[in-house]
């Protein structure tokens, strides 16, 4: 999967994208989340709460509990701020 | 209908943009331009997106406002990312249509949309540093009601 990162979640982890293997225990995007912020260090600080996160799959918004497959694109940024 | 999507570091010509949206069946056009508002020490504000995901995001908005009036002609959403200086054009949405409320209903669906669906995110210039604008519960609010009519 490849996974990115945008504002200040991509600050905190301290880069914009990186790819990770999807393992059965990756199930949901949810479940990916805890893996990262299991990394300690800028990744638990990003992903300390989670309801301050939006997630994307193939560049749609989702909950967290969508279902992840191998070769997704993965998501986490900020409520949007646009306009 | 015409749909005109851009993401750009340059700024628009409004009077330009409009031209381009208006054919002979379109009876009137609304546009909304929101600008980078001074105040409170900002000096400026810095733009990301996640390319791909915005113009697909801004496509699926636009589609969403032509299945609900569906008098609309065109739409051309403008949207600046970059650094911009206070009083500079962030955003222009353009409706053509063939009447008023159409267009008007139009363009306020879709910056409500734009604004907690697009993926953009914004940072205040204060001082020489950078810090991250909050979502608003209140851009919520504005698209939640849409639901609801």
């Amino acid at each position: 999967m490849n996974v990115l990162y945008f504002a200040w979640v991509r600050q905190k982890v301290g880069r914009a994208d990186e790819v990770v293997e999807h393992t059965p225990s990756l199930r949901t995007a949810g479940d990916l989340a805890t893996m990262l912020a299991a990394r300690g260090g800028g990744y638990a600080e990003a992903f300390a709460d989670l309801s301050r996160l939006r997630v994307a799959v193939n560049q749609s918004h989702v909950g967290l509990d969508a279902t992840l497959a191998a070769g997704d694109e993965v998501a986490f940024f900020p409520p949007v701020t646009g306009g | 209908m015409n749909l005109n999507v851009h993401i750009q570091e340059e700024d628009f010509d409004v009077a330009d943009e409009i031209a381009a949206l208006t054919t002979e069946a379109a009876g009137a056009v609304a546009s909304f331009i929101g600008l980078v508002r001074g105040g409170d020490g900002v000096t400026g504000m810095v733009l990301e997106h996640y390319p791909g995901m915005t113009e697909r995001e801004i496509t699926h908005i636009a589609e969403q406002a032509q299945a609900r009036w569906t008098l609309i002609h065109g739409i051309t959403i403008i949207h600046r990312i970059g650094r911009l200086n206070i009083g500079e054009r962030i955003v222009l949405v353009a409706v053509a249509s063939a009447h008023r409320q159409s267009a008007f209903a139009a363009c306020e669906f879709l910056m409500d949309y734009l604004k907690t669906r697009a993926p953009f995110w914004k940072q205040e210039e204060r001082d020489g540093g950078l810090s991250w604008v909050e979502h608003r519960a209140s851009d919520d609010a504005a698209a939640e009601r849409w639901r609801k009519s």
